[in-house]
């Protein structure tokens, strides 16, 4: 099984503070990993350079087998999408907000496929409205729809579900998982919510202070955590 | 919502009762005059001594001569000082002055570009210079303001029996003060209509021009039809607002021996020659 | 009052009677202005929306109160400047612009360009400044995050193009020393204005205003309707 990411000695620091620090780590390809930790692990930290938004201060990646050296490519960067917790759209209608990763890649915007998306997400009534009118939950799923139209090969979440009401929880976990199902998406998603990792993360990651303490398969991470620190999370208690 | 439509009324009487005293209880006596009149200096030279004689203030308002009529038929102006005979009869006749009296006169000049490419350096007569301006359709600028600078010139196109238009490429027709008008025609090289005064104050920004008519000052100036006379009038107390007591005042001053005497000094240190004549009736009886 | 009447009178005489000289005053004040806009939008737009992306940029604490003072430029100096330019005597006499409408573009640019820029970079900074994340991670290119956020702020942006719009057309200082006033050749409806009113035609002056104001009114009204077609109230 090829792997998606493979971090090797990877220590991020903005100035003198040490955001990020994982000795190894390996993304399978086609899983879904959930990342879960109090607030300030550096999970979104680790996003980051998963997504190419920041090159690691030292230590590499290597993304499909290749090892990233300096700049990354156009067609790497594309092949990584990511949702945010916040949806930034744009002031477009909702079908432009989704077409605009075609747009970017001079694809032909091929309205089928918009229109697919649009309408797994229920999102066809609201085709031409403004994307400003929109509640939290359906400009989320305006997000989600624009993420997944350009079928990107990883798909990152950084708190995606992070403020909005079950039905909605519940409608984009489905198209997670059934995306990562048929296209095999590697999908990494950072969560505060310990019981969205466990419906959905193939292995589940507890980050503690920039440390990665546990890494494991969902169901033993849960059941049958190795370290004190993950039971203590996975009661419940916080940890500093 | 009452007060704010009190105080803004009450803010406007006070300025309105304002309107006629300076802020010292100075009078203050509006005169609306052309700019080229302005532009000389000799108003500045000349007020100072009026002011302090009659502890006033004169608010000088330097327009075309349009507008200066115009300021005096509304009864914005409580005296006028403009060159244009046959419009300040007029003023006079229509009731919207009270009379006109002489005070003094200068001269036009055409001037022209050192290179004279209508050869007209020396003409004794204007028109004669104009008729081969034309003839030659040679540049030349026009104020075309409605201005007494403006009319002497539509007068003179007449008398030389040539049309002069925009239509025709050669002439110019500015539309602004004799000031702009000679620094267009500076730095174009154009033929151009001005009263002396103007051109003498100016001609150091005037490199490139040169007098084609007129002669070096009003005495050798053999052109009848470029004397200048000006007019004083004071406006007609009947509009209301109008400080004729004040305005009869200036034009005693104005045309007193005293003043006048002023008047044919100005300009004689800087120019060697004055810029204007007097002629008061005064002046001429003495 | 009696002025005032006889304005609107005659403006609606002038132009139901489709006045020659009218026409072709109208005619150079829109070829002026529109062509000084277009200049300065296309020059401005893009260095506007330059410097508001910037992230780095030297020079930034002197740049911008300088754009900003740029955008309150007097025009009347401008159009000094510029004639003192165009002048035998100065360094583009060559050209023979001054007193030209050539040269009367060329002091309207100048007005309307720091107006340009300094409204089309706080258009721009105005963005959210989540966006160019949020852009780069659907894999946009820099420049596809530059072309997106100035379209997000293109309300900000059409602002711009109206301000600029509306401090040129409406601009007497610049254009009466640049240009001359020349009846046919450089004569626009504000220099015509000056004129009228110099020569006491109150009226007529009034009208030219109306008529000035028409024209402004009815090209800002087509701006909002573009305004509107996009999407903006």
């Amino acid at each position: 099984m090829t792997s998606a990411y493979e971090l090797t000695d990877i220590r991020h620091s903005y100035g003198d503070r040490c955001v990020v620090d994982i000795p190894t780590l390996s993304v399978r390809s086609g899983e879904i990993l959930g990342l879960v930790g109090p607030s300030g692990a550096g999970k979104s930290t680790l996003l980051r350079l998963l997504n190419f938004l920041e090159t690691p201060t030292t230590g590499s990646i290597a993304y499909a087998g290749a090892e990233i050296d300096g700049d990354v490519s156009l067609a790497t960067r594309r092949d990584v999408t990511t949702v945010f917790q916040r949806p930034m759209l744009l002031r477009r209608s909702v079908a432009a907000n989704v077409r605009i990763g075609l747009n970017l890649r001079g694809v032909e915007t091929k309205d089928r496929s918009t229109e697919r998306w649009l309408d797994r997400l229920g999102l066809t009534d609201l085709a031409d409205a403004p994307a400003r009118t929109l509640s939290a939950g359906e400009a989320q799923r305006v997000a989600f729809a624009r993420a997944l139209v350009v079928e990107p090969s990883v798909l990152l979440l950084d708190e995606p579900t992070g403020n909005l009401d079950p039905y909605n929880v519940g409608l984009l976990e489905e198209i997670v998982r059934s995306d990562s199902a048929e296209r095999g998406t590697t999908v990494v998603v950072v969560t505060h919510d310990v019981f969205q990792a466990r419906r959905l993360a193939d292995r589940t990651g507890l980050m503690v202070s920039g440390r990665m303490i546990e890494l494991a398969e969902t169901r033993a991470f849960f059941s049958t955590p190795q370290r004190p620190e993950t039971a203590a999370f996975v009661r419940g208690d916080l940890l500093m | 919502m009452r007060t704010p439509i009190t105080l803004f009324i009450v803010v406007m009487l006070l300025a309105a009762s304002c309107a006629g005293q300076s802020s010292d209880g100075e009078d203050v006596l509006r005169l609306a005059t052309t700019t080229s009149t302005n532009d000389s200096g000799l108003l500045d030279f000349l007020l100072p001594a009026f002011e302090a004689e009659n502890n006033a203030r004169v608010d000088v308002v330097a327009v075309g001569t349009g507008q200066a009529i115009a300021l005096g038929e509304a009864g914005d102006a409580d005296v006028i000082l403009i060159h244009a005979r046959a419009r300040e009869e007029a003023f006079v006749a229509e009731g919207h002055g009270t009379a006109r009296s002489d005070v003094m006169y200068n001269d036009f000049i055409v001037v022209g570009p050192a290179g004279d490419p209508a050869s007209v350096a020396g003409t004794g007569h204007a028109s004669d210079a104009l008729a081969a301006i034309a003839a030659a359709e040679a540049t030349f600028a026009s104020r075309g303001d409605d201005s007494g600078t403006h009319s002497k010139e539509l007068s003179l196109w007449e008398a030389a029996g040539v049309t002069a238009t925009p239509a025709s490429d050669w002439y110019k027709s500015l539309g602004q003060g004799m000031g702009s008008t000679l620094i267009y025609a500076n730095e174009t090289g154009a033929y151009a209509l001005t009263d002396r005064g103007t051109f003498l104050a100016q001609s150091e920004s005037l490199p490139n021009l040169q007098v084609m008519v007129g002669g070096a000052s009003i005495d050798e100036n053999a052109d009848p039809a470029l004397l200048n006379p000006y007019g004083v009038i004071p406006v007609n107390p009947d509009k209301g607002g109008i400080d004729s007591e004040l305005a009869d005042a200036f034009v005693a001053w104005l045309t007193s021996i005293e003043t006048q005497e002023m008047i044919e000094a100005f300009g004689v240190d800087a120019f060697g020659q004055p810029l204007f004549y007097p002629d008061s009736e005064e002046w001429r009886a003495r | 009052m009696e002025t005032l009447g006889r304005a609107f009178a005659d403006a609606l005489g002038l132009l139901w009677g489709l006045d020659a000289a009218l026409l072709e005053t109208v005619g150079l004040t829109l070829r002026v202005t529109l062509v000084a806009l277009t200049i300065a939008l296309v020059l401005g737009i893009p260095i506007g929306a330059a410097i508001g992306l910037a992230r780095h940029l030297p020079g930034r604490w002197l740049l911008v109160p300088l754009i900003y003072t740029g955008m309150g430029l007097p025009p009347v100096t401008v159009g000094l400047f510029t004639y003192l330019l165009l002048s035998n005597q100065g360094p583009l006499g060559g050209l023979g612009w001054l007193f030209t409408p050539a040269g009367m573009i060329v002091a309207q640019t100048i007005i309307a360009f720091p107006l340009v820029v300094g409204l089309t970079m706080a258009a721009v900074q105005g963005v959210d400044p989540n966006l160019p994340i949020q852009m780069l991670s659907l894999g946009a290119t820099r420049r596809q995050v530059a072309t997106v956020t100035l379209l997000e702020a293109r309300v900000g942006v059409t602002a711009a193009v109206v301000a600029a719009y509306g401090a040129i057309i409406s601009e007497v200082g610049a254009v009466m020393l640049v240009g001359g006033n020349i009846e046919g050749e450089t004569r626009v409806l504000t220099t015509a204005i000056v004129l009228e009113t110099r020569k006491g035609n109150f009226a007529l002056a009034l009208a030219l205003g109306i008529i000035l104001l028409a024209l402004a009114f009815l090209t800002n009204f087509a701006f909002h309707r573009l305004q509107v077609h996009q999407g903006v109230r």
